[in-house]
């Protein structure tokens, strides 16, 4: 009987000791030399890593690939075309700014990998607008541990705000908590249900806005909460428990593909709540990417916040990015997700701006810290502070009507903690003539 | 030499040496985003060592390899975070305890799962261990409080020693030698094991079910054991995985990881304890060397691996192994691979 386990073989070991010995005698001449190779390649004579003097670098990890590359693979678009329109008016402080995407496919792992090599090969001068609760999750330590500013993380998860463990990482978009109490807010004053209820992924962004709903209406008030698994896409059994408690309002913490998913479901099992969305999956474009001829009859009154400014207005900050838009991207027609990449590629240009004509990894987390990135394309103002690294303070009430987003409210801010949901009537900001901050 | 001939223990010990000088050359003269790379390989080495044991050596198949790999990070997630110190770090010997404990915890899984396995056969095994890849995501979200859900749990860095910092050692420099000194055990392990009665055991099980039951083995008993040896090696798999990327979480022992290492073991030779080091050499570069060497269209790393796979099957089903024997004609006792029950 002949077998791969189980029979003898034979040996060649005068090749193999020898082999040994000449491995093993390298390796104590090694071994002599002190540390290891590679390392010691950092910052020499006081240089800046990822500053020259007429580039600046910085990194971004995206899904480009994987189960949420069809909703967000659009975003990393905008960011580099919006970095080509900096780039064609001069840079920033003359420095152009070079966006490196790399992929992680939606993977905390590849996050890791990727993270690193943005890090440690190609030697970032910060992370910039890195997507994800799950994947950026997976590397906040690393980055702290190397002491690598953390710019604009692209999740509303309230993580991002742990000045004192996380002295480096930035959040940007509305919080889902804040998020949370404004929708509850608006829920109570204007909604006449009565039996509320919650769908949301079963992370932060549903963790932390259930969190931000019972702020508002009280600990007990929400008699069914539902959640998903974003790997499962049958919600047909969370859907009924809504419907069986017998729900009219149902708020909702889902991103653009769930969002289809409860709308179509609930349709199809009869049963018709109120739905008042967190801004994450409230894009109709997107939405009406997944659901097709459908999409303008079940998406007809849904209440959704919006940090964004709002597409085909008059609003100059839209009117700049679609001219943008036009110009450096694939011209389609803007949406709000695309629309998320220009305001966050802004925020970031703003940052880099504000880090000084030498920037310095220092510099640029004080700058922020200070306060100097202002609104700017924000309907309200950023959170930042020295121990506030929380980035937008609120969202406008919307609704969607024929596929359009349609505001209901002004911004209303609030904050992460127990205090009320009020109006913000500051001025609107004027976005700068050549579109780049100062 | 006589003795080196003679004496299987000795041999497999001299070849685990040569291992891990390698190993630790390796990781001495790279830097430390390389250092990663090289302990993403060795944790790769150690799970599809023992999957090639379950598979090529005992004729059984497990497409869920992530899920107990899962089980090892969790099981560092859970040990390791209370004993860090003010740095949020633990010492080595600390993560070594928390190694351990991944291997336990997993090889008891392992072979509760055996036990069922034991009672399927061919697409049947499959189907089964495929669904038990599937459900980490859902287990994590379940028990939300337990393994808090999508976004998973952080594992601890380990602390270096100073003198290793001073002399410009990092943290992935010592995570990367972690990986490789475990998977010099696995291989020194697996390596006694296929020359041990109990190796023979699983081999004669493989090849004819009914014949070995004749010789007086108990074929479920030898296919438990098949499946808590490779979910050892799975364990400590997935606990390196955990340290490399600090945390567990589901997304990252998806369907996509089970799939890498089988295909490690597949394209590596089914049943070659060294192909399984070759076959996670190609897994682990080929997606590398395409995506930032060559930057191709991102998704084109998936597609040029099934084309792979399909090619190893038609043009050399033994493997790189069994292509480097034929090549060589030089061990002509191992010369065609896989064989009888598989």
């Amino acid at each position: 009987m002949k077998t791969t386990i189980g029979t003898g073989r034979v040996a060649r070991p005068g090749r193999r000791t020898a082999l040994a010995t000449a491995t093993l005698s390298l390796a104590l001449v090694a071994a002599a030399c002190g540390g290891p190779g590679g390392s010691g390649g950092g910052g020499g004579g006081g240089s800046v890593p990822g500053v020259t003097d007429d580039t600046i670098k910085i990194g971004t990890t995206q899904p480009l690939t994987g189960p949420a590359a069809p909703g967000y693979s659009r975003i990393s678009k905008a960011m580099d075309a919006y970095f080509k329109h900096v780039n064609a008016e001069g840079g920033i402080h003359g420095r152009k700014v070079e966006l490196l995407i790399e992929d992680d496919g939606y993977n905390p792992t590849t996050t890791a990998e990727k993270t690193r090599k943005l890090v440690q090969q190609d030697k970032v001068f910060a992370m910039a607008g890195a997507l994800g609760t799950p994947t950026h999750t997976a590397v906040l330590d690393f980055l702290r541990q190397s002491k690598v500013p953390d710019l604009m993380v692209s999740s509303g998860s309230l993580s991002w705000n742990q000045a004192e463990k996380y002295p480096n990482t930035f959040g940007w978009q509305t919080d889902y908590f804040r998020e949370g109490k404004i929708l509850a807010d608006y829920a109570k004053k204007n909604v006449d249900g009565k039996t509320y209820c919650s769908f949301g992924q079963g992370d932060d962004l549903g963790a932390d806005g259930v969190k931000g709903v019972e702020q508002i209406l009280g600990g007990d008030a929400l008699k069914a909460k539902e959640s998903y698994s974003p790997s499962n896409t049958n919600v047909a059994p969370q859907i009924g428990k809504l419907q069986a408690a017998k729900c009219d309002v149902v708020f909702g913490f889902m991103i653009p593909g769930f969002t289809a998913l409860a709308l179509g479901t609930s349709a199809q099992l009869d049963y018709h709540p109120q739905w008042v969305i967190s801004s994450v999956g409230a894009d109709p474009l997107s939405l009406k990417a997944y659901l097709k001829e459908n999409a303008e009859a079940l998406t007809q009154g849904v209440i959704a916040a919006n940090y964004l400014p709002v597409v085909g207005t008059d609003d100059p900050w839209a009117k700049m990015f679609t001219d943008i838009h036009k110009e450096y991207n694939d011209g389609a027609e803007l949406d709000y997700t695309t629309l998320h990449g220009y305001c966050m590629a802004y925020a970031i240009a703003q940052a880099l701006a504000a880090a000084g004509e030498d920037p310095t990894r220092e510099s640029l987390v004080k700058a922020i810290q200070e306060g100097k990135v202002s609104a700017g394309p924000s309907p309200t103002p950023y959170a930042y502070s020295e121990d506030d690294h929380s980035g937008m303070t609120g969202s406008y009430i919307s609704t969607i009507d024929k596929l359009q987003v349609k505001p209901l409210t002004k911004p209303l801010v609030t904050d992460d903690a127990d205090g009320a949901v009020e109006e913000y009537d500051g001025e609107a900001e004027e976005p700068p003539s050549n579109g780049v901050p100062e | 030499m006589n003795v080196l001939r003679s004496s299987t223990l000795l041999r497999n010990l001299a070849a685990t040496a040569i291992f891990l000088v390698i190993g630790f050359l390796a990781v001495y003269s790279v830097d430390e985003y390389t250092a990663g790379t090289v302990a993403k390989l060795a944790l790769y080495i150690c799970a599809a060592l023992g999957l090639t044991v379950l598979v090529g050596g005992n004729g059984q198949i497990s497409l869920g390899h992530a899920a107990l790999m899962a089980i090892g990070a969790y099981t560092m997630a859970k040990f390791l975070p209370s004993r860090t110190d003010d740095f949020g770090q633990v010492s080595i010997g600390v993560i070594v305890v928390g190694l351990i404990l991944a291997i336990a915890v997993t090889t008891l899984v392992g072979a509760v799962i055996g036990v069922a396995a034991a009672r399927l056969r061919g697409p049947y095994l499959a189907g089964a261990t495929l669904a038990l890849g599937v459900a980490v995501p859902g287990v994590t979200t379940y028990f939300h409080d337990t393994f808090n859900g999508e976004q998973g749990l952080p594992i601890p860095v380990p602390r270096l020693p100073a003198s290793l910092e001073s002399a410009g050692w990092t943290i992935g420099h010592v995570v990367a030698l972690i990986a490789i000194a475990c998977a010099a055990v696995a291989l020194l392990l697996m390596a006694n094991l296929k020359r041990s009665a109990v190796g023979r055991h699983l081999a004669a099980v493989r090849d004819h079910e009914i014949s070995a039951q004749l010789c007086g083995l108990s074929v479920p008993r030898e296919q438990v054991r098949a499946f808590a040896f490779s979910a050892a090696t799975a364990g400590v798999g997935g606990g390196l995985l955990g340290l490399v990327i600090q945390g567990a979480n589901p997304h990252s022992f998806g369907l996509v990881l089970s799939l890498s290492v089988l295909g490690a073991v597949v394209i590596g030779g089914l049943g070659s304890l060294r192909g399984a080091i070759w076959g996670s050499i190609v897994v682990v570069y080929l997606d590398l060397i395409l995506k930032d060497e060559l930057k191709v269209d991102p998704n084109a790393p998936a597609a040029a691996y099934g084309l792979l796979l399909i090619v190893v099957m038609l043009a050399m089903p033994g493997g790189i192994q069994g292509l480097l024997t034929r090549l060589g004609g030089r061990l002509p006792r191992r010369s065609a691979q896989p064989q009888g029950g598989n």
